[in-house]
């Protein structure tokens, strides 16, 4: 890889709390980061700190803009996190795809293998890895410059993992930036550019 | 027509209802006579102490004495409304949270009793902003610690719901509208409940009393219906104000929802 990147897409200085870091990390646009390390090691930490979810220091930029000249939703809305047991706030599948967001759910779900009559019912009836893939098409609707998936597949089987994975090169192709926490190294080899440990709340090349 | 003033006998005769209790307890070894004793203690001479208090606060008829006794009942109410949630806002939250939604929904009905229909002459005769302001503070103290109570807990139990909203760009008041709007529905539950049974299942406190001290019947259904109306109020007021205070102390100018700043209360701790 060269060493002088073009402009980059998403840029991490000095990003830090009380409870891990610092952090540095630059990606270009297309670009996928894939990070490892144990449970409990800062992984979801840090990806919840540059997503600004959590109180940190340091600066975060965009495109070159910096992360505090957005208003935090503005921000979260461009720079999205995707949690490992992502949340629900409504007890309706369809509550959470609200307008265009629908029609996209109708067009990603079977290509993820979800049968669309799920998105008329309701959540609870939802398997863990139903849930894990509505969420990602929750936050793949709204086509953010950047995404920070902890653990998009964890609880997915091979073949799910894959069709899961052929979206993301998609995005990646449209010049989406992705750092992605992942404990399978075969998918960190598929779509990761470069490979990270987490360690002790740090960040080290693998 | 005069009231009937009770004696001290009275008062003891009646007493043996309470050891009648005691001896339910005992028979039934509820282990409750201890506590039943040391409660009703505890009642008649809070009573007797507040009937001393508040003949002397009539006495002297100052706005000042008058204030302060109130002020000390909110900080009382303050106290329980922080004292009930199981989750605690950090720097003394709770109770500043819950005083100060008290305070506001108690001087605003009270006030407005008092110089609408009410009309004492003044308007801040003791004889009449006490016991208002006291029966507004129970009311007002229950609907606050049910929404503080229920915003707290659902905050943490809902917490990835909350977050997950938050990460797709929500602001941090669109993220809480769903757990903010609950939790003044619970608040209200209980004061809709009163009403729909008021006169029909109970006769309540206030037009029994009044009844009792010689008001004409149809004199006291009136100011019992000014009384709920106040309460009703009161009560939503209060609701109202202790969730958004308590939600402005759970956020921060980057709009996180921040979770630290609870802590589940210690078992039998005070605030």
């Amino acid at each position: 890889m060269s060493d002088a990147p073009q402009l980059s897409r998403l840029r991490v200085v000095n990003l830090r709390s009380h409870l891990a870091g610092p952090f540095d990390l630059t990606l270009a646009a297309g670009e996928c980061v894939a990070i490892a390390g144990p449970s409990g090691s800062g992984k979801s930490l840090f990806l919840r700190m540059i997503a600004d979810l959590d109180p940190n220091q340091g600066e975060v930029f965009l495109d070159e803009r910096e992360r505090r000249s957005f208003s935090p939703p503005a921000w979260r809305h461009r720079v999205i996190y995707n949690a490992a047991e992502p949340g629900w706030w409504s007890e309706s599948v369809a509550d959470h795809f609200r307008g265009e967001a629908m029609e996209f759910a109708r067009a990603m779900a079977p290509r993820l293998g979800l049968a669309l009559s799920l998105l008329d019912g309701p959540v609870v009836r939802l398997s863990t890895g139903e849930r894990q893939r509505l969420a990602l098409i929750r936050a793949l609707a709204l086509a953010s410059p950047v995404l920070l998936l902890d653990e998009p597949t964890g609880a997915l089987d091979e073949e799910s993992s894959q069709r899961v994975e052929a979206l993301l090169r998609e995005r990646l192709a449209d010049g989406t930036a992705i750092v992605m926490v992942t404990h399978s190294p075969q998918q960190a080899a598929r779509l990761g550019h470069r490979h990270l440990q987490m360690a002790a709340r740090h960040l080290v090349p693998a | 027509m005069n009231p009937i003033l009770l004696t001290p006998v009275d008062l003891a005769i009646a007493s043996v209802l309470i050891v009648l209790d005691g001896v339910l307890s005992l028979v039934l070894r509820l282990g409750l006579h201890r506590q039943l004793a040391w409660a009703a203690l505890r009642m008649v001479v809070q009573l007797v102490l507040i009937g001393f208090i508040l003949r002397w606060v009539f006495a002297i008829a100052s706005p000042l004495v008058t204030l302060a006794v109130i002020l000390v009942m909110v900080a009382i109410a303050g106290r329980e409304v922080a004292a009930r949630p199981e989750q605690r806002l950090g720097r003394f939250g709770n109770y500043a949270v819950g005083a100060s939604a008290v305070a506001i929904a108690t001087f605003l009905t009270a006030i407005l009793a008092l110089t609408t229909a009410i009309r004492p002459q003044p308007w801040y005769d003791p004889h009449y902003a006490v016991p208002l302001a006291g029966i507004v503070l129970g009311n007002v103290l229950n609907g606050a610690s049910i929404a503080l109570d229920s915003l707290l807990g659902g905050v943490v139990r809902e917490r990835s719901a909350i977050e997950a909203q938050l990460a797709l760009g929500a602001s941090f008041r669109q993220a809480m509208r769903g757990l903010i709007r609950g939790s003044v529905r619970r608040a209200l539950l209980p004061i809709i409940n009163q009403m729909s049974a008021a006169g029909v299942v109970t006769l309540p406190g206030i037009m029994t009393g009044q009844i009792l001290a010689g008001m004409d019947p149809l004199e006291a259904a009136k100011y019992q219906i000014l009384l709920i109306f106040l309460l009703s109020g009161g009560s939503g007021l209060a609701a109202v104000a202790v969730v958004y205070l308590a939600a402005m102390r759970l956020t921060d100018e980057r709009q996180r929802l921040r979770i630290d700043r609870l802590t589940a209360k210690a078992k039998g701790s005070r605030p």
